[in-house]
């Protein structure tokens, strides 16, 4: 329980007959980055919403810093800062008035606030636009400023919702750097949601695949892998030559190799552990050249990929 | 009842933009309330739209005021009697009296304050949820009811502050032009003129914020708003005409009680306008000489005096007109309110 600042706890959602979100149990410790993956329409918003307090769950209950959210949403919004998808600002006032504004919402004393500002707008590099008004900011700009508007009430967790939807990669790459550094430094508690699995891969701890408001499986990528797949979770990337038909079967023979896959000068080996030694010394002994050995990781991607073809073959669409 | 409220908000307006704010950790919810109704107030004040109504508004009223006061020294050269003058509310004429060059003062507050009303409020939450501002708003520690109830608080405010200013104006600029002081009770009369005013524009503007919440687009609460307004003005005393025609058939009527009967279910169909009850309690108001809204049997008008009403007998006169008018309003503000309260945040 000390653990774990956010707390949910079998909570449903249902508009009319259709789940939004459904029986989602879900904990998340202090100082994680947790990922919340899914496509369109999976229920990741409601979520976050209901988290927030700006939903109701139709059924179970939600605990964000200790605080219940259905009964005490503002309690958890003093302490919790949310970027959400879509997200706007007054396009007549300034980043620098827009973010005064929301100090100001949040109680924030008008020096201290000043203060803030000019170090978050510092800190997301935004210090030369900060009297430009925001109609004329970017898609980029508005988003690192939305992350500084997060941040300036302080807060413990903070809430992203498809934060890098719509930036260029470069963008991306500094954004995501941003979050990592303030989760590191600062201990804050990244809950963000995205579809795009790389982008979530590279900084998050844990990741939790979410579809139709179910929870499908949660933990960190090869945990995840595992549960999704049950085997053929290594696979190792072998350039060599020559490949005779005798290693092949020496290497097909191999413990826990489950299939082996040939296309020219490469070997695609499915394994259930990591056996790249054996192999490069099988092949080694051969006496065929290792010109390239890798072990190819399952991205998200593949994850993700490889459960949607399984739930179309299923059917379940 | 509502003076004693605005002057309570105008006060912690006032007393909030003097303080700092943080400056009390405790009282969280008013604080981040008043600083959305500051917000707003400016916003409000440097909007386009609202600069170039105000214009608008400043400049007929004062072309209504000249006219009045050439009409009014007019007839002033040729009254005989000085005494007469202070006995027949001279002054509230500078806000009836036109020349028929230009309409009156309550004509075109009653024609353009709709107008201020439904500009200050049509976008009132479509403009935040199309601009995305609203789920950010929301996820900041305020209860949801803030948003609404202080977008309504800054219109108010303003509209109260403009309509007081103008309505000053207007006095200042008519004893300067024509010499006359108005009397106490002259003046009583302008003050709930402009309080009726502002009750009548926060009807408008309360039916302009429930249609920025019911539609998604800043566009259509607009023009629904203006459609009503349009249909009130315009073409709800033609159907009513229409439907009196019929009423009316001299052919039809046997009885003299009958013609009465007719008549008052008439005035009543008209009394479903907001525009109309704005109209009869000004007409009250501003000339005190009008005794009745309705007909009057001879038996009636026996044996009264012929002298205008004193400012309490008019009052009671107007009084279900002001108390529908702010039924009519509060019941706006509640269906909005309601609506806003169980809508959904999310953009999209």
């Amino acid at each position: 329980m000390t653990a774990s600042i956010i707390e949910i706890n079998d909570v449903t959602k249902q508009y009319d007959e259709q789940y939004a979100v459904n029986q989602l149990s879900l904990s998340i410790p202090r100082g994680e980055i947790f990922g919340l993956l899914g496509p369109n329409g999976a229920g990741k918003t409601t979520t976050i919403l209901m988290l927030l307090g700006l939903i109701e769950p139709t059924n179970g209950s939600i605990h964000v810093c200790g605080f219940d959210s259905i009964r005490n949403p503002i309690d958890v919004k003093r302490r919790v800062g949310y970027l959400p998808d879509n997200l706007g600002f007054y396009h007549h006032m300034t980043g620098f008035e827009n973010l005064l504004y929301t100090a100001e919402l949040n109680n924030i004393s008008r020096e201290i606030a000043e203060k803030r500002a000019y170090d978050l707008l510092e800190k997301v590099n935004l210090s030369e636009s900060a009297h430009k008004k925001t109609g004329k900011y970017s898609r980029g700009m508005k988003q690192r400023l939305g992350l500084a508007d997060v941040l300036i009430k302080n807060p413990e967790i903070i809430i992203l919702d498809e934060p890098t939807l719509g930036i260029d990669p470069e963008g991306v790459r500094e954004l995501l750097h941003l979050i990592k550094t303030l989760n590191k430094e600062e201990g804050i508690t990244v809950l963000l949601s995205s579809h795009q699995l790389h982008q979530v891969q590279q900084i998050c701890d844990r990741v939790g695949v979410f579809v139709e408001g179910k929870l499908l499986a949660e933990g960190n990528i090869t945990e995840l892998a595992r549960q999704l797949f049950k085997q053929d979770t290594f696979v190792t990337v072998v350039q060599a030559s020559p490949l005779k038909e005798e290693l092949m079967k020496k290497i097909r023979q191999t413990d826990y190799v489950t299939n082996v896959k040939k296309n020219g000068n490469e070997l695609e080996v499915y394994s259930k552990q990591d056996i790249s030694s054996v192999i490069s010394q099988l092949i080694i002994k051969s006496g065929a050249k290792l010109y390239q050995l890798t072990n190819k990781h399952f991205g998200l991607d593949e994850i993700y990929h490889r459960y949607f073809e399984g739930r179309e073959q299923h059917g379940s669409r | 009842m509502d003076l004693a409220n605005k002057k309570e908000q105008v006060k912690d307006f006032f007393s909030g933009l003097v303080k700092p704010s943080g400056s009390a950790a405790t009282n969280t919810n008013t604080q981040a309330f008043w600083a959305i109704v500051r917000k707003e107030f400016t916003d409000n004040l440097r909007s386009w739209r609202i600069i170039i109504l105000l214009l608008i508004i400043l400049l007929t009223s004062f072309g209504s005021l000249y006219t009045a006061v050439t009409t009014i020294s007019d007839t002033l050269e040729n009254a005989e009697e000085v005494d007469q003058i202070g006995q027949s509310y001279l002054f509230l004429t500078i806000f009836t009296t036109s020349d028929g060059t230009l309409p009156s003062f309550i004509t075109f507050v009653g024609f353009l304050g709709p107008l201020f009303g439904i500009a200050l409020g049509f976008d009132a939450i479509s403009s935040e949820r199309s601009r995305g501002t609203l789920s950010r708003l929301m996820a900041h520690p305020i209860p949801r009811d803030s948003v609404l109830n202080a977008k309504f608080v800054s219109a108010l405010l303003l509209n109260t502050i403009l309509f007081f200013s103008l309505g000053f104006l207007v006095t200042a600029l008519g004893i300067l032009l024509l010499g006359i002081p108005p009397t106490g009770e002259e003046f009583t009369r302008i003050v709930c003129f402009l309080l009726l005013c502002i009750v009548y524009i926060a009807f408008w503007l309360n039916l302009a914020i429930l249609f920025s919440t019911v539609f998604k687009n800043s566009a259509t609460a607009a023009l629904s708003g203006i459609a009503v307004w349009l249909f009130f003005n315009v073409f709800y005393s033609i159907i009513v005409r229409l439907f009196s025609n019929s009423l009316l058939n001299p052919e039809s009527i046997t009885d003299p009680t009958q013609v009465v009967d007719h008549q008052e279910t008439i005035l009543n169909l008209m009394r479903l306008s907001p525009n109309h009850l704005f109209n009869e309690s000004t007409t009250i108001l501003l000339s005190p000489t009008v005794r009745s809204l309705g007909p009057l049997t001879m038996e009636q008008t026996a044996g009264a005096v012929v002298s205008p009403l004193p400012l309490s007998q008019s009052l009671l006169l107007i009084w279900p007109q002001l108390t529908g008018l702010i039924a009519a309003t509060m019941i706006c503000f509640a269906i909005a309110y309601i609506l806003f309260m169980r809508q959904e945040i999310r953009t999209n």
